[in-house]
């Protein structure tokens, strides 16, 4: 019924769907490259009141280490225009106060859904000096496309 | 058995013959017309949205106060991903079954008539809260914004309507096997049955967050409702939604194009196992939508991985039989040579050559959808304009074209009327356009996406990062390619009408490629339903159950309703 090249197209077809396999589980697991995925909750009206989010903002903990945290309601961040020296890692701890929001940093790699009751986390080093722009990409309502701000990396 | 399939044999030729006879029935041709009509209507508006708002990005239009971008938006996935798509669907399906079934029955054409008009009447309760802009939240209208409450009901009339065509087509197909014992059921009422399973298995979930999620809170009567459960409840639907549409173009591939190329089509068991396949592992494939949401674990991420590739198995399948029977039939013809077979394919019939462009995107498309669902490269492109590229590949190219490569002959066929030379001409011209259209817009998408341009954004400058990323200039193509695609939609939409009432009198073939002459029957396992419908509940729920109990149980306070446009 099935012809020898359609055999070993087929097992081709398996074997590369088997090799994207191991390639994401490795980065996953091995190299601790999985996609933003932390597992914490808390009551999505209550924001302003629960910690850490009572106190919003940048904090340094280490050498070229930093802590953001940071709110995102329509149509803003909480706290805007992040400045930070070059060679930093920047750990972001993030939530929504209202509709479901999206994190992106233009020329990063950061890209994560932040929803209402749940906390995102998402952590990047910026090499780089220059200015990043960053950016709501779920759509949040009428003013969306002005849903963003900057990190100035010195 | 070789009785028994000689015996079947002759049983399709009679029919075959019988349908040559009687032609078309008038009845049933007249339930495919109607979805015909409305679905390129809702091409004709959802494309002129399309232009709208490709000019807006590129910048060169700013939209009223009164109609604003994202309004306009929410009703172009609507029209397009949802009415097009379901209502050529269901007229291409319902003309099939007619056709390879000996009729449909009476209840199942009341049915189909009742499904209609349900199915009108929810549309309408959706478009009028969306032109009111009480509705702009999307096709994917993720709770917790909430639209007005008319419009989740309209959403419960097409499901209802949905599930009123499923019913009828089971029941016809019910009906042929009583009367047809032993036989497998013909590939086309093969197709649809994985289609209509489809569409049931999908619209179930999305019915559960509708009716017992949204509704009750955009009401009032609960406050709050769980953002991630609803979230996971629509992808089950949404994703399996578009990749029904892809299974009906894919059934055009197997059944339709090798008889217009005059060819046979391809064995008959692997098709079988084809469409089993995409239907057991279909639903499944909708979690690669939350690959980078908070509150699922890392393990059940990779495990959806690979329910997510996994459908990229039959269709790697599919690539390998196309082009053996494309190669085949030219051959059979006279192409020698390593190349001379592709020559002697009928590119000028728009049949055959809107399907066949169709089928040659979905190459880059597939290859890009394998590429997206794994975690790490999701990242990257979640949220851009990459995945907007990407769905107007396999959408926009792969299962439209297919739809209008069929509207050439399906059209024609239904209204007794004939496809002239001039309409083929035209009807090519009109896939050229369509083709430079699309390419040069999802090219532009994919780049752009790549380079951090989100998707569902109006036209904003960030600034001057829009300059500086280098957004600018791919977002003008994509307005150039928008501008082309209207031309191609008036095209079409003329074509479609002109066919249904002016074109000259006369009949046409239905065209259901046969099998070869010395292939071996398929087992009739591929014929028990029932078993691979337990099997896709077996899948779907080692998929669902654990992630879907872990969100209920270790719920957060839920979250009110929001308007906030």
């Amino acid at each position: 019924m099935m012809h020898l090249d359609e055999k070993i197209w087929l097992t081709l077809s398996f074997g590369i769907i088997m090799i994207f396999m191991l390639i994401t589980g490795y980065q996953a697991f091995a190299l601790e490259m999985g996609p933003p995925s932390h597992n914490e909750i808390l009551d999505p009206q209550k924001v302003d009141e629960t910690a850490p989010f009572d106190e919003p903002g940048i904090k340094q903990i280490g050498e070229k280490e930093y802590e953001v945290v940071m709110t995102l309601q329509v149509f803003s961040f909480t706290p805007m225009e992040l400045e930070i020296p070059a060679g930093s890692t920047v750990h972001f701890t993030l939530t929504s106060k209202d509709v479901v929001h999206g994190f992106q940093v233009a020329n990063t790699n950061i890209n994560a859904m932040v929803m209402p009751g749940h906390i995102q986390k998402i952590s990047q080093k910026f090499s780089e000096p220059g200015e990043y722009l960053v950016l709501c990409n779920e759509y949040c309502g009428a003013g969306h496309q002005l849903m963003s701000t900057t990190i100035t990396v010195k | 058995m070789d009785a028994a399939i000689e015996q079947n044999r002759r049983a399709a030729v009679l029919s075959e013959k019988k349908n040559k006879v009687l032609g078309v029935c008038l009845e049933d041709a007249r339930i495919s017309k109607s979805y015909l009509a409305v679905a390129f209507v809702a091409l004709l508006l959802g494309g002129l949205l399309g232009l709208l708002q490709g000019l807006n990005r590129a910048g060169v239009l700013e939209l009223p106060a009164w109609l604003n971008y994202y309004q306009i938006l929410t009703a172009h996935g609507l029209l397009l991903v949802v009415v097009l798509s379901a209502f050529f669907t269901i007229g291409y399906f319902y003309a099939g079954l007619s056709h390879t079934l000996g009729g449909l029955l009476p209840k199942v054409r009341k049915l189909a008539w009742i499904g209609f008009w349900t199915k009108m009447v929810g549309l309408v309760l959706v478009v009028v809260p969306v032109l009111m802009n009480e509705a702009s939240v999307m096709y994917t209208f993720y709770p917790p914004m909430a639209a007005h409450p008319v419009f989740y009901f309209g959403l419960v009339f097409v499901v209802l309507g949905i599930w009123m065509l499923a019913t009828g087509a089971f029941i016809n197909v019910a009906h042929w096997r009583k009367n047809h014992k032993g036989q497998h059921l013909p590939i086309l009422a093969f197709f649809a049955t994985g289609v209509f399973v489809l569409l049931v298995g999908a619209t179930a979930f999305v019915a559960v967050e509708v009716l017992f999620m949204i509704i009750p809170w955009s009401l009032g009567w609960v406050e709050t409702i769980n953002v991630m459960v609803a979230r996971t409840l629509f992808w089950a639907f949404g994703h399996t939604a578009v990749n029904i549409w892809y299974l009906t173009a894919v059934s055009a591939w197997y059944v339709i194009v090798p008889k217009i190329i005059g060819g046979t089509r391809w064995n008959d068991y692997l098709t079988r196992v084809v469409v089993i396949a995409l239907v057991i592992m279909n639903i499944t494939g909708g979690f690669h939508h939350q690959i980078v949401d908070p509150g699922i674990s890392l393990p059940i991420k990779f495990m959806h991985v690979f329910m997510s590739l996994a459908i990229g198995f039959p269709s790697l399948m599919t690539a390998y039989a196309m082009f053996r029977v494309f190669e085949r039939t030219g051959r059979r013809k006279g192409g020698k040579g390593a190349l001379g077979w592709f020559k002697k394919l009928p590119w000028g019939d728009v049949r055959f050559l809107s399907p066949f462009i169709a089928m040659a995107a979905f190459i880059p498309a597939g290859a890009g959808g394998i590429v997206q669902s794994t975690n790490q490269l999701d990242q990257v492109v979640h949220n851009t304009m990459w995945i907007v590229g990407h769905f107007h590949l396999t959408l926009g190219m792969s299962v439209v074209m297919t739809f209008f490569g069929i509207s050439y002959w399906l059209v024609p066929y239904l209204s007794k009327r004939v496809l002239t030379p001039q309409m083929n001409k035209l009807g090519v011209i009109q896939t050229i356009i369509w083709t430079v259209g699309m390419v040069i817009m999802a090219i532009s998408m994919h780049a752009a996406g790549l380079f951090g341009s989100p998707r569902r954004t109006s036209f904003t400058t960030y600034g001057d990062f829009a300059e500086t990323l280098g957004w600018n200039p791919l977002m003008t193509a994509v307005g150039i390619g928008a501008t082309l695609l209207l031309i191609a939609v008036i095209l079409q939409v003329h074509a479609v009408f002109n066919m249904m009432f002016f074109a000259p009198k006369g009949e046409v073939e239905f065209p259901i490629a046969e099998v070869e002459k010395n292939e071996t029957a398929a087992p009739y396992m591929t014929e028990r339903w029932g078993i691979w419908v337990v099997v896709m509940m077996i899948v779907i729920a080692m998929a669902y159950v654990l992630p879907l109990t872990d969100m209920i149980v270790n719920a957060p306070p839920g979250s009110p309703p929001f308007k906030t446009w």
